[in-house]
């Protein structure tokens, strides 16, 4: 009897740890391999055959695409560079210079990965679009109502994320983080 | 005391190999992957433009909205085929996924250095039987293998502004993926 209790108490054990574990691991990104600047992460090896199991699984279950290496690489950022969750009612601004890359874009999305409506069917920039100041630097609003210059709608969402894809990139596998990639700051400047 | 301890700690050495286990498994479990997504809207082995992203519905989550997608979802198992997708005024790319989304090969315009993206894929056995006398040739015939049978090739072409998207749109429609003459 005290066997058969064991046995049930190693299995339940088993079962709950694992499968729990395996839950909290696809919440987040892919724990492993990430290439972070500031606010900025992007996962170098999930665009090539060396993509390791956690990626994999994150891929198959939100059905995306990942790019691919050889056109270039994509970073998320969730928050902002203060650790703050990015809020679709706060005033969130991304400025600075951006890296080597033959083209940029910049996209806003909600957490499932889907566009966000907004009147101006506006959902991100590219870098021929985007308005730069005099020093080449950009300077993006991301916020629920209109702003002057670059305004990237939020519709008001609570939670959003944006994706910078550089295309036909040297950044990749062999980058290092610090000063050779520089990514513009993300910064909540007003929250309701 | 001791024992339920013990059994506690087989429990949780358990638990680590059932994490282990499901990670490893769940690509093979994922009914909703890109693969299958695609498979349902386009045929095999011939170019289709996919539906642009917008807030009601997108084929697949992340696309970007600055570009204009099409997709040839393969299959080898007939024979090799042949890509042709000729660029478009901004920036073009062609990235090759196994039917498990793996990422496995991807090449730009500018790597492929012509007017057009002209690519041969088969599998690595189909590679293989290519005759000797063909290597010399080869030198001008990139080509690429496939690890698995299936897959998909997706071509994607840039929008630089809006303005630009029925250019990378109509220099997509002139893309082809067709299967190779048997050698």
């Amino acid at each position: 009897m005290q066997l058969l209790i064991g046995l049930l108490l190693a299995f339940a054990v088993a079962a709950s740890v694992g499968l729990g574990t395996t839950w909290y691991a696809l919440q987040g990104g892919t724990p492993f391999g990430a290439f972070t600047v500031g606010a900025w992460s992007a996962w170098p090896r999930t665009g090539t055959p060396a993509i390791d199991p956690y990626a994999r699984a994150l891929v198959a279950r939100s059905g995306e695409l990942p790019m691919g290496a050889g056109d270039g690489i994509a970073f998320v950022a969730t928050k902002d560079d203060d650790g703050a969750v990015l809020d679709g009612r706060c005033d969130v601004t991304v400025s600075g210079v951006t890296p080597q890359a033959r083209f940029w874009t910049l996209t806003l999305y909600d957490p499932e990965g889907q566009l966000v409506g907004n009147s101006l069917k506006r959902h991100g920039f590219t870098s021929h679009e985007v308005i730069r100041s005099s020093e080449g630097k950009i300077d993006i609003s991301v916020a629920p109502r209109a702003r002057a210059g670059n305004w990237l709608p939020t519709g008001g969402i609570d939670r959003y994320k944006l994706v910078l894809r550089f295309y036909d990139s040297p950044i990749g596998v062999a980058s290092r983080t610090g000063r050779e990639t520089q990514l513009p700051s993300v910064k909540v400047s007003s929250c309701p | 005391m001791m024992r339920w301890i013990l059994w506690i700690l087989s429990g949780l050495l358990l638990g680590g190999i059932v994490h282990f286990i499901t990670i490893l498994y769940l690509p093979n479990t994922a009914t909703q992957n890109a693969y299958a997504r695609i498979s349902a809207i386009a045929p095999v082995n011939s170019v289709v433009a996919l539906p642009a992203p917008n807030p009601e519905k997108s084929v697949l989550p992340l696309m970007d909205p600055a570009f204009a997608a099409a997709v040839c979802r393969y299959d080898l198992r007939e024979g090799g085929i042949k890509l042709t997708a000729p660029v478009s005024p901004a920036y073009t790319s062609v990235t090759f996924y196994t039917n498990k989304d793996v990422a496995y090969y991807a090449i730009n315009d500018r790597a492929a250095g012509r007017r057009s993206i002209e690519l041969d894929l088969m599998t690595p056995a189909q590679k293989a039987q290519l005759p000797e006398d063909e290597d010399v040739a080869a030198a001008d015939r990139l080509i690429v293998e496939s690890p698995s049978e299936t897959g998909l090739i997706v071509l994607r072409a840039l929008a630089s502004e809006p303005g630009m998207m029925p250019a990378a749109i109509a220099a997509l429609s002139r893309a082809r993926c067709e299967s190779l003459p048997p050698s």
